[in-house]
């Protein structure tokens, strides 16, 4: 069976078509990222009406929240571009899913920190041993195991080849794990935002959650183009485009 | 078939001309145990309360320490790159690597095991299902364990490594195999949690040898 891919999906494929749109593409990322970040923020951490229960300290899921879920979403980026990789031979896909990896590393300990500010007043204690705690650790561990993998290679496209079918091996345990560890123990409050239900909070204060969940999807487009950019300048050094590119500068 | 049987025949053969390599993880897992009383406290009332939770964390540790073995050797001396270009299917030479592998560690582990839960006072009852537990969970640690060596097999500095890729994968197999022992010793019904290893088992069984194949084309052609 042939599968026929549309074109713009081939062309991903050739790095210097992947440099020169992103070259357009990543100051309008940037730049919404800034703003709706700033906004989020300046509305959320400022604006927002006060919770009745936590106070002042819910206040930290405008980052919590929106680092938690990109953490997540960036494994899952990583792998599909990992398998894309594999099925496809795919160069550019590689590059992607390595530039995916620290992002997504450090969106996790981000999340866990900010999970750990907002425990102790809440919860009196800086950690505990709850269900989403503990596969946000996991997660990381993930991450940690993909960014050895791919550095422990000298040759590099073994490493991203060694690396994928380590994202995709985690992608396929990462259910199993969330579920055996929330049997196990749970105490964290349920999801802010699930896409079927409405949520529970009120608009005033979710509304500056969304933004910010926004903004923070479009930085870390931005930070994976500038990534990913810089990758492919590395590893296409011998290319003619890239010497003319020096050249010019 | 009997290129499995013969491949299982040639590791099991292998392994019996080195015993050294059957016998270090049992002495591991037993050492490993004996830390414990020796760390934490001597009292029994604690230490069967540890028992489930440490005799599977050594359990593990154990395997994780031989996994870097399963296709080390033959990667040396270039009969995996042969096994590789043969006609014979790579699906079936893995399993029977895994097959092998749990043969010499997990079954034996699973064997002994009653002897480390007599050292750390587990509760009679939570015996048998302790031996259960590890007979259901340890094929499965060396299917994902086998991952992790199939990736860094071409790897000078593997050991280190394998630890950080497989521990991860081990969560769920822990979670379940000493949560058996726990209701085991509490003498509550343990067929949910034998069903759910079971169900890890068979998973394991049907996709990790996908994965331990591409990850050994990869580890081979670098």
């Amino acid at each position: 069976m042939k599968i026929k891919m549309p074109r713009w999906f081939y062309q991903l494929a050739s790095p210097r078509w992947f440099y020169d749109i992103t070259s357009m593409l990543l100051p309008w990322f940037s730049m919404i990222a800034l703003i709706l970040m700033i906004t989020g923020a300046v509305w959320g951490l400022v604006f927002a009406p006060e919770d009745y229960q936590q106070g002042n300290s819910y206040r930290i899921i405008y980052i919590h929240v929106p680092t938690a879920i990109l953490a997540q979403s960036c494994y899952m980026l990583m792998a599909v571009a990992g398998g894309i990789g594999l099925v496809w031979k795919m160069k550019m896909a590689h590059v992607v899913a390595k530039a995916c990896a620290p992002i997504g590393a450090s969106m996790a300990v981000l999340a866990l920190a900010t999970g750990a500010i907002w425990g102790k007043p809440t919860w009196g204690a800086w950690w505990v041993w709850d269900a989403r705690l503990t596969s946000m650790l996991v997660l990381l561990f993930l991450y940690i195991g993909v960014i050895a993998l791919t550095s422990a290679f000298e040759h590099v496209a073994s490493g991203d080849k060694a690396a994928a079918v380590l994202a995709l091996v985690g992608v396929v345990n990462i259910p199993i794990i969330k579920y055996s560890v929330e049997w196990w123990n749970t105490l964290h409050q349920g999801a802010t935002f699930t896409l079927t239900e409405k949520p529970a909070m009120p608009p005033e204060m979710w509304m500056p959650l969304l933004i910010m969940v926004i903004g923070f999807y479009c930085f870390f487009g931005a930070i994976l183009m500038s990534r990913a950019r810089t990758e492919v300048l590395q590893r296409e050094s011998r290319a003619d485009w890239v010497k003319s590119l020096v050249e010019q500068s | 078939m009997s290129f499995l049987v013969a491949a299982i025949r040639r590791d099991l053969l292998l392994a019996f001309r080195r015993r050294n390599d059957i016998v270090n993880p049992l002495a591991f897992f037993l050492m490993v145990g004996v830390m414990f009383p020796l760390g934490v406290s001597p009292e029994a009332s604690v230490l069967s309360a540890l028992a489930p939770g440490v005799i599977w964390v050594a359990a593990l540790l154990a395997c994780l320490l031989s996994v870097d073995g399963i296709f080390r050797t033959d990667f040396d001396d270039g009969s995996l790159e042969q096994m590789l270009v043969s006609p014979q299917s790579l699906h079936q030479l893995v399993m029977a690597k895994v097959i092998c592998h749990w043969l010499i560690s997990g079954f034996c582990l699973a064997m002994i095991s009653p002897l480390l839960a007599m050292m750390l006072f587990l509760p009679g009852e939570g015996v048998m299902p302790l031996v259960l537990s590890l007979l259901l969970g340890t094929p499965a640690l060396s299917m994902f364990g086998a991952i992790g060596a199939a990736l860094t097999v071409g790897l000078r500095k593997g050991g280190v490594l394998i630890a950080l890729l497989v521990l991860p994968l081990y969560i769920p197999v822990l979670i379940f195999g000493s949560g058996t022992v726990q209701a085991g010793a509490m003498g509550l019904p343990i067929a949910g949690y034998l069903a759910l290893l079971g169900a890890i088992l068979v998973f394991s069984t049907l996709l990790s040898p996908f994965a331990i194949v591409a990850a050994l084309k990869i580890s081979v052609r670098s």
